[in-house]
């Protein structure tokens, strides 16, 4: 009798709870995300090539990861300026990766042919937006270090130049590599060190 | 220096010239007819405006549609807010033309992208021009001047995903 009671005032305050649970879940006022200072959230996919495309793979580089889209203008000035440093400092651990933010993959592969990009680039998506707190405004650049710690975020137009610093600081010189990353480097079966062979 | 040696050194330098002033091109906004810059000032609503109808209520009068990529919709987007597809396709352009078609031309519309900095966004003035067009009196478009994450987002102003 008493739970007979009591089942229409729980039906009513579920009906009156639920249209603000559900409001709470899909609406936010929460600025983004900063992921500067912490491990960069993992990115696993397949690049355009169809090769795997694991962020976790390339431990012990540094890591300039760049969000963009066909239609996204300033993203297209900056992408040649990439490839290039691809080609510079990749030799010193530079490793760039892009992740286009189109909605269609057929723009993409015109646009990387065209601007003969020299690095991985694979498609994204809302999860992986928001995963990188927020991907709501291109170009969007991380750089990560050589542990996967998030260094640097540039949004919008950016003078390349303070992207590149950021980058030669990360890359620094061969003495100032984590320990463990310059022991694996130098390692040689053979016992003697390079210097002195 | 033998004259031969001073043309191709000239011309070195004005193909130079040339390579830097078309890099300096591309980079700038756009001024046409497709650009952001188009669009009359009296036609741009500002962020906290729009915050503030959404807090009052007086935004229900409002038509509110993203007309930038899906995935920016997907990750983020203005609570109530519709989404028309990209404006800089046709496609996009021909979805917006049916969503407002049927409605009466006084309606409060409000059309917004943030997909890139204001003066490089393809999706807006097509949009508004449209809109426009279509003889809709009431059109603004809602001006982000860095992008949607920067301009709305971390203001903390209202957001759904």
């Amino acid at each position: 009798m008493r739970s007979r009671s009591l089942k229409p005032v729980v039906l009513a305050l579920a009906l009156l709870l639920l249209p603000g649970v559900v409001v709470a879940g899909r609406t936010q006022h929460a600025p983004q995300e900063s992921l500067i200072g912490k491990k960069a959230p993992e990115i696993t996919r397949t690049d355009l090539q169809g090769k795997h495309l694991d962020l976790a793979s390339y431990r012990g580089k540094v890591i300039l990861l760049n969000f963009w889209a066909t239609w996204c203008g300033p993203c297209q000035v900056e992408m040649p300026v990439f490839a290039d440093w691809q080609r510079r400092y990749g030799t010193r651990g530079l490793q760039i990766i892009g992740i286009s933010m189109d909605d269609d993959v057929a723009p993409v592969r015109k646009t990387v042919s065209r601007l003969k990009i020299n690095y991985p680039v694979a498609m994204g998506d809302d999860v992986l937006g928001r995963r990188y707190g927020g991907v709501l405004g291109l170009p969007l650049t991380y750089v990560i270090d050589r542990h996967g710690v998030v260094r640097g975020r540039f949004q919008g137009e950016t003078e390349p130049k303070a992207i590149e610093k950021e980058i030669l600081t990360l890359l620094g010189t061969p003495q100032s590599l984590p320990a463990a990353y310059s022991s694996m480097m130098s390692a040689d079966p053979s016992g003697v060190s390079p210097g002195r062979r | 220096m033998s004259f031969r040696m001073f043309r191709n050194t000239a011309l070195l330098f004005c193909l130079a010239f040339l390579l830097c002033a078309a890099g300096r091109v591309a980079a700038q906004p756009h001024s046409g007819p497709g650009s952001a810059l188009s669009i009359p000032q009296s036609a741009l609503m500002q962020p906290a405006e729009l915050n503030q109808m959404l807090q009052s209520g007086a935004a229900h009068k409002l038509v509110i549609f993203q007309v930038g990529s899906h995935m920016l919709f997907g990750e983020a987007h203005i609570p109530g807010s519709v989404y028309a597809g990209p404006a800089a396709e046709d496609a996009g352009l021909q979805q917006l033309r049916a969503r407002v078609e049927k409605l009466d031309r006084g309606t409060a519309i409000v059309i917004y992208c943030g997909c890139c900095p204001w003066g490089h966004c393809p999706n807006i003035a097509p949009a508004y021009h449209l809109l426009h067009q279509m003889g809709f009196t009431h059109a603004k478009a809602l001006y982000l001047a860095n992008n949607f994450g920067t301009d709305w987002v971390n203001k903390g102003y209202p957001v759904a995903q």
